[in-house]
């Protein structure tokens, strides 16, 4: 059976060069970055290539690129690591959204139980955070500001830049998760004005187990791992070569191909158009707000978004609902209840998200496949 | 229409992670069905802080994982998915409120009921298949003089479930299929073995998944908060001690009653209005009648008159010869031949001819 993938968004298949480069690193490049002899300079260098590469793709300095295990310890790193630096100074406030990642919510659920105090800023159903409502929350207590650049589920962007200048002119840190729109949009720091960025080389064609954190020169940090002098005392370990060699690359790659980024949008519009056309009752979640180009949210009527998934996967259409829990059930999504969708709503909507490797004629076949895969779910009888 | 194995069609096999269920999945895909298998998620699965697992005994991340790597090895797609909603409407709370009002609930026939073979068909059809199994020890025949489904004992007497099955419906069995119900444990065990599955030597699970045995009295007040206390009395009107609710309490039950006695006193009867607890003597156990409501036939209407059959009380009960007379309001009538002891509300009384499954009710 052919089968497409449109669940971009969890992760994307590494670009061969990407592999090609990794490859190269683990065999021939295997010596310890922190070794003096020439095994040891082979690596670092391949090290110091990769900081550059993904600091480029930002607006960076490599000097402020961390290498971590993803963007959950990015995300962990940046609010523990400033937690723990500022909290000497009695600011132990932070705000983030309520849209945000697990990666951030639970690390705020953990900084609440050390006795932190956390605001979650509400989105309506634009699923764009207001401005106004962080200058509504915001103190001189307030120590961390949170906002995710672009949401996973539904794709929309957050004014990060004018939420920073708020945040800053109350002398809080800012720190945004970017793990869903670097390489989807333009991502640049100092554009954005955030003192810590998150992001993860597997969303755009790099390996899993490879990301970063970037921490504008100067911010205070704690260590996000306690050992030797790795990462100028940021993160002990000796440092994953050949992931971040990955990373690096595929930033590289993101750079130079800024053209598929319109072609993602069209498809995209298109298979949104194509949708509400040939089912009846469908919805784009967060329609009309700015989206990066590659994600469409779409609700259903009169259909469990799990039984969907399922139905579409046995017919080789792989999406998703958003976000997975442990055992990977489904839950109601929490970011279509922060935008104040009815109940069923939450449960009723898929996300389909595009990448490099999608084709007209995938989305076509998708379009082909719904409206019998959806009808034939609505015939349940309802208990 | 039920059909043998002569061709093949897509099944949604539920799967618990435990032997009989992975066993059932692989008989049907080595006959060349298109499986499907779904695992139910029925409870919050998440833990707490430190990463603590819930309670249970079956349904865990663990049994969830073992089912998962059964689909993995066997070749066909498993999805888990998400009950819980339905699980605590359907099944947890009728739980809570039956020992609220002093019976003694069975919930593990609700969620067959209720939840694996209705939401589960449901599912299924959803899913462009054609039948859903499962790893329950029974078997279901097509009549064709009748043109009706039959639900029959399973082969291995000692492990037979049919008790638990007794609410499916003509619909439901037209769909059901139950392929470990023509085998012996140990040749379930054997097939599993053979197929290399890490579950073959899995422990059968015994306890009700959502509850640890003798922690229900601690899960009920959870629900619904504190029971009003009340007197422990003897049939011969005597108040003996007193109890903190009538949740702590089943029909028969001899120890925990906090009353000293020269002769052994068992729970007789239970009153949730007057949260009155009585005890006597084993003999005023016995009960040659009981009332059961909602009752199931498996036929798919009660029969014109009264019928001569085996009923069992309980799932370990040795059935006993009985006459059924069907009243309405799918309640039925159930005389015993001798009296029976520790009929207990609450509980199901199924009832047998032969082999077959007649129907069964919740004992009032």
């Amino acid at each position: 059976m052919p089968r497409a993938y449109f669940d971009h968004n969890a992760t994307t298949p590494p670009d061969p060069t990407v592999v090609a480069a990794m490859v190269r690193a683990l065999v021939d490049d295997f010596g310890n970055p922190s070794s003096v002899h020439h095994f040891g300079q082979c690596a670092k260098a391949l090290l110091d290539e990769a900081r550059s590469s993904v600091a480029d793709l930002i607006g960076a300095e490599p000097s402020e690129i961390v290498f971590t295990s993803g963007g959950t310890e990015a995300d962990n790193f940046a609010l523990r690591g400033a937690a723990e630096a500022l909290e000497a100074g009695g600011r132990r406030h932070l705000i983030a959204t309520a849209i945000e990642h697990e990666a951030v919510l639970n690390t705020i659920k953990a900084l609440q139980r050390r006795g932190w105090t956390a605001t979650l800023l509400p989105v309506g159903a634009s699923g764009v955070v207001e401005p106004a409502a962080l200058s509504a929350a915001i103190t001189d207590r307030t120590a961390i500001v949170s906002v995710m650049h672009a949401n996973n589920e539904i794709g929309t962007i957050q004014p990060v830049a004018a939420l920073a200048a708020i945040a800053h002119a109350h002398g809080a840190l800012v720190h945004t998760d970017a793990v869903q729109s670097v390489a989807k949009i333009a991502v640049d720091v100092r554009a954005l004005g955030v003192d810590l960025l998150s992001l993860s080389g597997h969303k755009f064609n790099g390996p899993k187990g490879a990301g970063a954190l970037w921490i504008k020169r100067g911010t205070r940090l704690l260590p996000a791992m306690t050992g030797g002098k790795h990462e100028r005392n940021r993160r002990g370990g000796t440092e994953n070569v050949p992931g971040n060699v990955g990373l690096g690359v595929a930033a590289r790659l993101a750079r130079q191909k800024t053209g598929e980024l319109a072609r993602l949008a069209a498809l995209r519009d298109r298979l949104e158009r194509g949708v509400l056309d040939a089912v009846d009752g469908t919805a784009v979640n967060g329609a009309g707000s700015p989206r990066v180009p590659n994600t469409t949210n779409i609700g259903f009527e009169g259909v469990e978004a799990e039984s969907l998934l399922i139905a579409l996967d046995l017919e080789g259409f792989a999406v998703s609902t958003g976000s997975a829990c442990s055992s990977g059930t489904l839950e109601p999504s929490h970011v279509l209840r922060a935008m104040g969708l009815p109940a069923h709503r939450t449960q009723n909507s898929i996300r389909i998200s595009l990448g490099a490797g999608n084709t007209d004629a995938e989305v076509d076949a998708l379009l082909a496949a719904l409206p019998a895969v959806v009808g034939r779910l609505r015939t349940l009888v309802r208990r | 229409m039920r059909t043998g194995s002569e061709f093949t069609m897509r099944i949604v096999v539920a799967m618990s992670g435990g032997v009989d269920s992975s066993v059932a999945a692989a008989l049907l895909a080595a006959e060349g069905h298109d499986v499907i298998g779904l695992s139910m998620q029925l409870y919050d699965q998440s833990g707490g802080a430190a990463g603590d697992l819930r309670f249970g005994s079956c349904c865990t991340l663990d049994d969830l994982s073992d089912a998962r790597r059964v689909a993995g090895a066997l070749g066909f797609p498993h999805y888990i998915v998400n009950f819980e909603r339905r699980f605590d409407e359907e099944v947890v709370s009728d739980f809570v409120r039956e020992y609220v009002a002093g019976r003694t609930p069975i919930p593990c026939v609700h969620c067959n009921g209720e939840l694996k073979f209705a939401s589960l068909v449901d599912r299924a059809h959803g899913l462009g298949a054609s039948a859903v199994a499962t790893g329950h020890y029974a078997q279901v025949e097509h009549d064709a003089a009748s043109n009706r489904f039959r639900l029959k004992r399973a082969v291995d007497r000692h492990k037979d479930q049919s008790y638990f099955l007794f609410s499916l419906t003509q619909a439901q069995l037209a769909h059901a299929r139950f392929p470990v119900g023509t085998l012996h444990k140990d040749a379930v065990r054997e097939e599993a073995r053979r197929l290399g599955l890490r579950v073959a030597d899995k422990p059968d699970s015994q306890e009700l998944c959502f509850v640890a045995a003798g922690a229900h009295a601690a899960f009920v007040e959870r629900r619904a908060g504190k029971l009003p206390a009340g007197p422990v009395r003897h049939r011969d009107g005597r108040v003996l001690g007193g109890h903190d609710g009538v949740h702590r309490f089943t029909i028969g039950q001899r120890k925990g009653l906090g009353v000293s006695s020269p002769i052994p006193l068992y729970v007789v009867d239970i009153d949730a209005d007057t949260a009155t607890v009585t005890v006597g003597p084993r003999s005023a156990l016995d009960r040659i009648s009981l009332t059961a409501s909602k009752v199931n036939w498996i036929a798919g209407q009660p029969p014109g008159a009264a019928v001569r059959a085996s009923a069992r009380i309980r799932h370990r009960h040795q059935e006993a010869p009985a006459t059924i007379t069907p009243e309405p309001g799918a309640r039925a009538h159930v005389v015993f031949d001798t009296p029976q002891a520790a009929i207990t509300p609450g509980q199901a009384v199924v009832f047998y001819d032969g082999e077959y499954v007649l129907g069964g009710g919740w004992i009032d």
